[in-house]
């Protein structure tokens, strides 16, 4: 894989606003990359600094390395997909996907835009006007009239953001396969973890302007590397626990679970002996039901509160020693009753899946 | 049911617009309707014949002072639709991308400043600027640029066009203003994205965009232009009369009203059918364009 672009050190200010602090990243040729975070972590700050829309206060970019400082938006080898779609309302959709051509007489006008309709979807969608479009439509329309272009790299901002729930998983399998069909660097900015799981081959998670951790989309959910990225990332049980050797095993003794013996590796950033922090996915907690047995660890507890999903069910439950319940997540599998606020119950756990961080 | 519900909405509707509706009726409909009546009736010396006739038209199409002067108006309106036009795109475009939002409906207010003074005292005042030992003429001459005061700055088309434009000045940037407004600034980026400079993105984004603002604009400047009396009775000279002067000559001075009136018709129409043709062509135009 080479590395198409790379940011070192890059700092932005607005006023005194310090918008994006010290990134350093490469993304690869062909790769599907997301800047994931919560509003007002400087995720789209960054994308428009790649974009060409915002200047840097310090740091380079390099795209196709090539320093870019200076290179206003219109002369760089990126396209854009907006979050509003931003397509021209004076203009058809056949217009709209040619705007770019105008400066490309290499590129024979009428195939090109009858190929890219045809790649989004959207054959015989040319003669109509801006404004008969759905929102999928109008989304599928930026998309042709970015790729048109065959941009080294694909920006998109919050492209599925202004979809329904329905559409929007439909459109993330379709962005995969077009990103994949056409092998060009796709730059997604998304606030939806799922979205950026789904669809990434490596994210970014941004908190107040920093990349809190850069990972492949497994890394990431197993092997979070502070608590705001496990807690932004899906749901985390957290419980004090006390290190007491740390070597290519650790000897960990977790409140409320006891003492147990991990890997190296489940502490990704390291740790030393001494208190510590255990972290738990729900998924990755069971209850045991009535006739069910196991061969892992168990400890009882009390059910604290119920969230009945359909196809799965929240439990909250009290075991001795920990302050917060444990979060549980279960699938309603054929047999398993629902389970009542108050009912004693048994536990499931497994060492393998504590994640040890300071 | 619904019969008799719609029957209600539609009193009540009619209840909600009959106050306008009645006041539109008195202060419109009655005098245009007056003004067509006597523009086919005669004046016979001290008494008006009500026999109908055309008679006044004829006149109007033998007598080439009517046309010419019918011309004329048409001449200074279209110049100072398109001076006003051109000078309130820059001001509305300055207002609306360079102003901070928070200042912007100071600079609105700024620009409403005019109004604050009656239309008559800026006439005045143009005289004062423009005038033979006015502020223009005695500044140029003061440091040297003009050994005598310029005499084409008053009392001719000249001075009508320039009062005229600063006068209407407001009305033009206000609607291109509000059609800036409401341009998504992301579309600049997107077209900026796609390879357009900034300069290429006026003319294929934000010009097209703000035409219809452009079209409103110049309605309003050109439709009432036409018809100014103020200006060019206090301006014009004898060279910069309009066709108000004459149209106030005729049913005062001369004491013939209906000939006033054809003149009225006659320009009412000619403003109707220009202004038609205009707002036609730019559909044309903007659908051609989409």
């Amino acid at each position: 894989m080479t590395s198409l672009i790379s940011l070192s050190g890059v700092n932005k200010y607005f006023g005194d606003y310090h918008a994006l602090r010290d990134i350093n990243l490469t993304i690869n040729q062909g790769e599907f990359f997301s800047l994931l975070g919560p509003s007002g972590c400087g995720k789209t700050t960054l994308l428009r600094t790649i974009a060409g829309f915002e200047g840097v206060s310090s740091g380079v970019v390099m795209i196709s390395d090539r320093d870019v400082a200076g290179v206003p938006a219109n002369q760089r080898p990126t396209n854009m997909v907006f979050q509003s779609y931003a397509i021209f309302p004076h203009l058809t959709v056949a217009e709209n996907v040619a705007f770019g051509l105008r400066k490309r007489p290499d590129i024979d006008k009428s195939t090109a835009v009858d190929a890219a309709l045809d790649m989004v979807g959207l054959t015989g969608f040319g003669h109509r006007s801006a404004h008969e479009l759905s929102g999928g439509q109008r989304q599928r329309v930026a998309l042709a009239r970015a790729l048109i272009l065959k941009p080294k790299v694909l920006l998109l901002d919050e492209p599925l953001s202004a979809l329904d729930k329905k559409m929007r998983e439909q459109m993330q399998v379709e962005l995969m396969q077009l990103q994949r069909h056409v092998g060009i660097t796709f730059i997604l900015v998304t606030h939806d973890q799922e979205e950026a799981l789904v669809m990434s081959d490596r994210i970014a998670v941004m908190f107040d302007g920093e990349i809190g951790q850069m990972d492949d989309p497994e890394t990431l959910y197993r092997r979070p590397n502070s608590r705001r990225v496990a807690e932004f990332i899906g749901k985390m049980n957290f419980m004090d626990a006390r290190v007491t050797r740390s070597a290519a095993q650790i000897d960990v003794d977790v409140d409320g679970l006891g003492a147990c013996t991990i890997d190296a590796e489940q502490a990704p950033v390291g740790i030393d002996v001494g208190l510590a922090k255990v972290g738990i996915r729900p998924e990755t907690l069971a209850i045991l039901f009535d006739g069910e047995t196991t061969v892992r660890e168990t400890i009882s507890g009390v059910v604290d509160e119920v969230v009945y999903y359909g196809d799965m069910t929240y439990y909250d439950v009290r075991i001795d020693g920990v302050d917060t319940p444990l979060n549980i997540a279960m699938k309603n599998l054929i047999g398993r009753p629902v389970l009542d606020v108050g009912e004693p119950t048994t536990v499931v756990w497994d060492a393998r899946s504590l994640v040890l961080l300071p | 049911m619904w019969a008799k519900l719609t029957a209600t909405e539609a009193r009540r509707g009619l209840l909600m617009i009959s106050p306008p509706l009645i006041y539109v009726l008195i202060m419109l409909a009655f005098p245009i309707g007056a003004i067509v009546l006597f523009s086919f009736w005669t004046q016979d010396f001290m008494t008006l014949d009500t026999t109908f006739t055309l008679q006044n038209y004829r006149e109007i199409w033998a007598q080439p002072i009517f046309g010419a002067l019918l011309k004329r108006s048409l001449f200074v309106s279209g110049c100072v639709t398109a001076v006003t036009v051109i000078l309130a795109f820059p001001v509305a475009y300055f207002v609306s991308f360079h102003v901070k939002p928070s200042r912007k409906s100071l600079w609105l207010f700024l620009i409403t400043i005019p109004f604050w003074t009656s239309y008559l005292i800026r006439v005045f005042l143009w005289k004062v600027i423009l005038g033979y030992n006015g502020v223009v003429n005695s500044g140029l001459v003061g440091i040297g640029v003009i050994d005598e005061p310029l005499t084409f700055i008053l009392y001719n088309v000249n001075a009508v066009i320039i009062t005229l434009a600063h006068a209407f000045a407001p009305f033009a940037i206000l609607p291109i203003f509000v059609a800036l407004e409401k341009i998504d600034r992301s579309l600049l980026e997107a077209s900026q994205d796609l390879g357009e400079s900034k300069f290429s993105t006026f003319f294929r984004v934000t010009l097209p965009l703000a035409m219809p603002g452009v079209v409103a604009a110049v309605l309003i400047v050109f439709i009432p232009t036409i018809g100014d009396y103020v200006t060019p009775e206090l301006m014009g000279g004898a060279g910069g009369k309009l066709v108000a002067n004459m149209i106030q000559t005729q049913f005062l001075a001369l004491n013939n009203a209906p000939l006033g009136a054809a003149l009225a018709i006659v320009a009412m129409l000619c403003v109707t059918a220009i202004s038609l043709m205009f707002v036609a062509l730019n559909r044309r135009w903007l659908r051609g364009r989409s």
